[in-house]
């Protein structure tokens, strides 16, 4: 225990450090005199597993252990929480690209290749239906975790192969847990499963599946992990996700004739002003906030 | 019938079910031995009773739907949902700190643990985690444990409530109230505490907390001894309790389940061995299990845990006395700034720091100012840190955009995966048991609800 743990921290730590480095690297390449809506684009259709030099320009091939392209999620605008209104500050105009750590290189480190590994042979031996290459869009090593982001319609086939494959194992799915990207097109709404594997002196593995707003359908993996029969009626519920083939997709916190999925980012939080000593306290999505 | 149409609050809606006409009983003010005589007029055995949520032994707002045959259960299912107070939305709204005494009051028997897993992923984000000095490491190691030992008391003293011990409620609760006092006097709060902060602890030990705790374990332990004399053998308890609320290591396995009930089973399970954070490591202790998967053995283990949380407290205590050091990382980019101090009115900021940066530097009232109102940006990206809370696995999955405030915080709380259990451990027993058998879940609906 105590040896393969070592490794993994001293690994995690290099991730993190790599990444970072990485990241700051994108930043300098492009510069303050491109605008940022142009290094966002120019990072994104990036052949996996290159980077740019910065003196040549050229394209040289990443180093083993890093995830190099980062992926845009979003774009933060101005500073200081100035939205509305005259911006005094001088940062109005600022725009930064929300850069999320990009696809991993091999090795990944840890244990976190030997479970890429079983996968791939497990998907591509034919005991599911798709290939490794076809299910798996791609792999984040980040902060000592392993993501694995699986397309969605291969979602049963990868989970069955997690749970039955003596090498992974992983019998537990702690749950799912959405989150809504209304920036990412065509993929806003994200699943997250966190599998935990007992036999193997707990590893863990996240499972992360998208689908668009307009098309929020994923596959239910109830019959897999039954555990997650409340997890995916609760992520139906807050995140409006249809999980299909889930045996009684139904509210489970919201009241039944709730409308709407309240964790959506379009959702507001509500709420009233507070006066207090003749003051007014504004609800909290309405105080002002550093963005 | 007892039916009451006229009444705007329990109007008896559509009664007839899709094949069949159903009698609805209405218990709302009536007299028993009426609505008896009505069911017995009626020669039906098959009934379904809806059981909550407001209901004394089903731990706080659980609704129970048991469809009854005499007095055996045929169908259970569980209605969830009545303490939704939207705590995961509310902490987008704040800062990360701030978000800590969000997460607290989820599963308000375990505050410690909810700051515990917030904070372990909130560390893991900005990748402070080897950063945490060793001193806020054993504060937060001492507090869980002394906690774990509260809500295991908690869980015995509402169970025994509930089949009509109350001796085992007053004795809980009275070994329960030493300890919160401890929480109290460290922290000002007895529950809802907000003390475990992203990057050690809100503040360090006030004096004489060391030996309070150190008087207060032989009491404790004394107080468990009671309460073993009073449950272990007692035939009435036996009786009600064994073979009951059965769940094996495959039915736990498929539902997810963590924690007593898992252990009941035989698996030794436990986070804090399985992958320690927070120093678990360094800790001598026993992950205790047992084999008769029933209700009975899940109380046994609860008991036999609290004596491990005792043994892991009292080996804080010995590195408290010896290691003086800081209880917040040193970045002070991220490190809370304020100190707090008791006052005449009870915790509040601390006269010194008010005098400085008030009175003499500038710069610290700007940073004050900044890291208190603003507070810090965490790299965008994503973790989970999963800690061993007494009901199980309580994850919690944070995403950071890269701004003051989670873009999303979800808990992975065990009561909410644990209750999911009910139906398979109640169908086919008596109605009696049904009560038995959730309460050895022990779930606590402001962690299930969230």
């Amino acid at each position: 225990m105590a040896e393969e743990k070592d490794p993994k921290q001293a690994t995690a730590n290099s991730n993190i450090d790599g990444t970072q480095s990485k990241a700051s690297a994108q930043d300098k390449t492009a510069g303050p005199d491109q605008p940022a809506s142009q290094a966002a684009t120019s990072t994104a259709p990036n052949q996996p597993g290159t980077v740019v030099d910065r003196e040549s320009g050229e394209r040289l091939p990443a180093q083993p252990g890093t995830a190099p392209d980062p992926v845009v999620v979003g774009e933060r605008r101005g500073m200081f929480g100035a939205v509305e209104g005259g911006d005094t500050s001088g940062y109005g105009g600022l725009r930064s690209p929300i850069l999320f750590p990009g696809t991993a290189v091999r090795p990944y480190g840890s244990y976190f290749d030997e479970i890429a590994d079983r996968l791939e042979g497990a998907l591509d031996s034919g005991a599911g239906d798709a290939a490794y290459g076809e299910a798996i869009e791609r792999v984040v090593v980040d902060r000592g975790e392993l993501t694995l982001f699986v397309r969605r319609e291969h979602l049963p086939t990868v989970a069955r192969a997690m749970r039955d494959d003596p090498a992974l194992r992983f019998e537990l799915c702690t749950g799912v847990s959405g989150v809504h990207y209304p920036h990412e097109e065509g993929r806003e709404l994200h699943a997250v499963y966190h599998l935990l594997s007992i036999t193997h002196g707990g590893r863990r593995v996240r499972l992360e599946v998208t689908c668009p707003d307009s098309d929020p359908h994923i596959p239910s993996i109830v019959s897999i992990y039954p555990a997650n029969d409340w997890h995916e009626r609760e992520t139906w519920d807050m995140f409006g996700i249809e999980f299909d083939g889930h045996p009684a997709l139904t509210r489970i916190l919201m009241p039944d004739d709730w409308p709407g999925h309240p964790q959506r980012k379009d959702y507001p939080l509500g709420g009233i002003p507070v006066e207090y000593k003749g003051a007014t306290v504004p609800p909290p999505d309405q105080r002002r906030s550093y963005n | 019938m007892t039916t009451y149409h006229d009444d705007i609050y329990a109007t008896s809606g559509d009664n007839t079910l899709a094949d069949e006409e159903a009698h609805v009983f209405n218990a709302t003010g009536g007299d028993w031995d009426q609505l008896v005589d009505e069911a017995a007029a009626l020669h039906e055995e098959r009934i379904v009773v809806n059981m909550g949520p407001q209901h004394p032994s089903t731990h706080g707002v659980l609704r129970l739907i048991l469809e009854l045959d005499g007095e055996t259960v045929t169908e259970t299912r569980a209605g969830i949902g009545y303490l939704h107070t939207g705590i995961e939305k509310n902490m987008e709204f704040r800062t990360w700190t701030q978000g800590v005494t969000f997460c607290t009051r989820m599963d308000y028997l375990t505050p410690f643990f909810n700051e515990a897993a917030f904070c372990l992923s909130v560390e893991k984000l900005l990748g402070i985690t080897d950063q945490v000095p060793e001193r806020a490491n054993v504060i937060r190691v001492l507090m869980m444990e002394l906690n774990r030992i509260t809500s295991h008391l908690v869980a015995l003293a509402t169970g025994g409530m509930e089949m009509g011990a109350t001796t085992v409620m007053t004795v809980g609760f009275r070994e329960r109230e030493r300890i919160l006092s401890i929480f109290e006097m460290v922290t000002g709060l007895r529950m809802n505490n907000a003390y475990i902060r992203p990057g050690g602890v809100a503040q360090d030990l006030p004096p004489g907390a060391i030996d309070k705790v150190r008087d207060t374990i032989p009491l404790v332990r004394k107080g468990l001894g009671e309460l073993e004399m009073l449950l272990n053998e007692n035939p009435i308890l036996k009786g009600r309790m064994v073979d009951v609320g059965y769940l094996d290591l495959t039915g736990c396995m498929a539902l997810g389940i963590t924690g007593p009930v898992l252990r009941s089973t035989g698996l030794p399970h436990d986070l804090r061995k399985l992958e320690p954070y927070c120093g678990y490591e360094t800790y001598d202790f026993d992950v205790i299990t047992r084999t008769e998967a029933d209700a009975y053995a899940r109380l046994r283990i609860r008991i036999d845990e609290m004596y491990e949380s005792l043994k892991i407290a009292e080996q804080c205590i010995d590195r408290l006395q010896s290691n003086p050091g800081p209880v917040m990382v040193e970045d002070k980019k991220i490190a809370w700034p304020a100190q707090l101090a008791i006052g005449g009115d009870g915790m509040g900021n601390s006269l010194d720091h008010i005098r400085e940066i008030m009175g003499t530097s500038m710069e610290s009232l700007i940073h004050h100012f900044k890291l208190v109102t603003e507070g810090f940006r965490v790299p965008p990206g994503q973790a989970y840190a999963a800690v061993e809370s007494p009901k199980g696995e309580l994850g919690c999955h944070t995403v950071s955009d890269g701004g003051t405030r989670p873009y999303r915080a979800h808990f992975r709380d065990p009561s909410f995966n644990n209750l999911q259990a009910t139906a398979a451990m109640c169908e086919g027993g008596q109605v009696a048991d049904v009560i038995v058998a959730v309460a050895s879940i022990d779930p606590v609906m402001g962690g299930v609800d969230r």
